[in-house]
């Protein structure tokens, strides 16, 4: 187990390593000149020599590179070019709001995509499993925007039941935060819940047809007990990995939630610093989801590894 | 003993249950055609006909509600929101269209390169693929079109690339199967050329895999140019671009709900349309097999 522990950190390392001078060029470089970005069109010669200087970026690229690489693993993130706050704290206060936001969206869409996935399975091809896999092909490809849209009129305007915006004091506490969560994360789960019961569903289907299952129905264990203890532990194994997999995907719905509902996460703060052209908390901001994202993917690894003994040999 | 007694059931009622499923299918998959259909036709001809000018403005008429004279009624700048959620369809498909194509081309030749010869270069390409996915694919598209600035061939060429791993690994697990059947030892020792192998015995197995794909593609490049759209970082004004007009509108929502509603809708049933045909393809191409990507 150790071994295997040890060989997915160190894959997730070297993943994480390229993905940084990845943003790292396409932020710093691909645009040319970041001075004249940050500054504007407008800015005088003067200024753009400044900010050059100020931020070496007269430096070759691998200089620059690893200057900025080992100061973002000391956390010494800079200051933000807008308004000269230190960039550090103010993305991690962030970073709590969003992942408040991701563990409601979790609690939606993981156990009700399970469950809506064993129900199909178990009706497979009758009137329940018609109606999920229809609705929710439909529900996987809307835009979160435009999910969103639909959400609001009907649970804040139409039913009053939850607020439509979330634009929330950005230190308020879980409980505070909740009712403000909930529309908002219905919104992102939407477009997950329909994924992972599809693949539960054929999960099901499979462990329904094997011997084992077939021999604990034979032995007379009644159906319960069976789809509990036989069906669920084995078909369930996947979905952990889905839930990985989507990680990515959460993060963009999540990025686009905040910004509907106003809500103050790390998604709604990176395009925040895009519109005013704030590069370091850009890039800031990226990093910190680059490495949620294969922190994710580790942790899914790990349980995989931890559910299933087969896998660890390997 | 309830295997038993269910699979009574099933035999009881197959036929009744395949035929309706055959006709629950065939319908949605009718209905995605005939909504594809429309928006295509409506992108191809709708702008040749459409009663304003997309980008006219007559700040006498704004925020009219839906009437005869403006059918889906005015935004803020007393633009007319039919011609611009018509005008808005071509640049869908053309910009969604060529993002799909460009992922699907480019995906295609890596995955029968990185597939057929695998090695160093196959280790390399799949870890780079790798890496590109660490990154999430909303976040890496925006930080690319902050950089680049956002136009018509930026968006089209960051939605393409994109999508280039997912097509990729597709086609390179299809390779990998089919390099080791008999028909493919076959004309190696007959001594055809590479070519011949990779295009006239691996391709035609790929295109069913590759056709599916390439429709999911489709779906996940209209998602995702309408929301970079929504954030402002698509197709630039005043070009109509369905996302931005959402978001352009929202402010508006309460007094005029109409601005928002168009676009939003057509975003919505475009996609949904699309995914149902998608479905039906991987239906009819790929029977039996269920794709554990996330787009499929």
């Amino acid at each position: 187990m150790l071994a295997y522990i040890l060989r997915r950190f160190g894959s997730i390392f070297v993943i994480m390593f390229l993905a940084s001078i990845i943003i790292f060029a396409i932020t710093q470089f691909l645009p040319g000149d970041v001075a004249q970005l940050v500054l504007g069109q407008f800015a005088t010669e003067e200024a753009i020599a400044n900010l050059r200087e100020e931020y070496g970026l007269n430096r070759p690229f691998y200089v620059q590179y690893l200057d900025w690489a080992l100061n973002f693993i000391k956390g010494d993130w800079g200051d933000s070019l807008v308004n000269r706050m230190p960039i550090f704290p103010m993305v991690m206060s962030r970073l709590r709001n969003s992942a408040m936001l991701a563990l409601v969206v979790l609690m939606i869409y993981v156990p009700l995509g399970i469950f809506l996935g064993v129900l199909a399975a178990l009706k497979r091809d009758k009137l329940p499993d018609q109606m999920i896999t229809t609705v929710s092909m439909v529900f996987v490809a809307l835009p979160v925007f435009v999910s969103s849209l639909l959400l609001i009129p009907l649970f804040s305007h139409y039913l009053g039941w939850l607020p439509a915006n979330s634009s929330i004091h950005p230190d308020s506490s879980f409980g505070e935060a909740l009712p403000f969560l909930i529309l908002p994360a219905i919104a992102v789960a939407l477009n997950s819940i329909g994924y992972v019961a599809r693949m539960t569903r054929a999960g099901t289907i499979d462990v329904l047809r094997t011997d084992y299952v077939r021999a604990a129905y034979l032995k007379g264990l009644p159906r319960r007990q069976v789809l509990f203890r036989h069906v669920l532990r084995n078909a369930l194994l996947p979905t952990v990995t889905i839930v990985a997999m989507d990680a990515g995907m959460m993060i963009g719905g999540m990025l686009v939630a905040e910004v509907v509902f106003g809500y103050p996460g790390l998604g709604r703060l990176l395009l925040y610093a895009m519109q005013n052209q704030d590069l370091p908390l850009i890039q800031a901001c990226s990093m910190v989801a680059v490495t949620m994202l294969c922190l994710a993917n580790l942790v899914a690894d790990l349980l995989y590894g931890f559910l299933n003994p087969r896998i660890r040999v390997k | 003993m309830a295997i038993c007694i269910q699979s009574n059931q099933e035999y009881r009622h197959s036929k009744l249950f395949s035929i309706w499923r055959g006709i629950r299918r065939n319908t949605l998959t009718v209905i995605g055609f005939f909504i594809v259909t429309l928006f295509l036709l409506m992108a191809i001809f709708g702008p040749l006909f459409v009663p304003y000018d997309y980008a006219e403005q007559n700040i006498e008429k704004r925020l009219q509600p839906p009437s005869a004279e403006h059918i889906f009624g005015t935004d803020e700048f007393g633009r007319d929101v039919f011609s611009r959620v018509v005008v808005g369809s071509r640049n869908v498909f053309i910009v969604a269209g060529s993002g799909a194509a460009l992922a699907v081309l480019l995906g295609l030749f890596l995955g029968l390169v990185s597939g057929y010869w695998g090695g160093l270069l196959d280790d390399v390409l799949m870890r780079l693929m790798e890496v590109m996915m660490a990154i999430p694919g909303l976040l890496l598209a925006m930080l690319v079109l902050f950089s680049l600035g956002s136009s018509f061939y930026s968006v089209i060429l960051v939605v393409g690339f994109m999508y280039i791993p997912v097509v990729t690994r597709v086609v390179r697990s299809v390779v990998l199967d089919i390099k080791t059947r008999a028909f493919v030892e076959a004309a190696k020792l007959r001594g055809e050329s590479i070519g011949y192998i990779l295009f006239r015995e691996i391709l035609p197995n790929v295109l069913p895999h590759l056709a599916v794909e390439g429709s999911m593609r489709f779906v996940y490049a209209i998602f995702m140019v309408a929301s970079l759209g929504f954030l402002g970082l698509g197709v630039q004004p005043p070009a109509p671009d369905w996302g931005f007009m959402v978001s352009e509108a929202r402010p508006f929502f309460s007094v005029a709900p109409w601005v928002l509603f168009f676009p939003a809708a057509s975003i919505a049933i475009l996609v949904v349309g699309v995914s149902f045909v998608s479905d039906g393809l991987r239906r009819i191409l790929l029977p039996g097999g269920v794709s554990s990507d996330r787009y499929a």
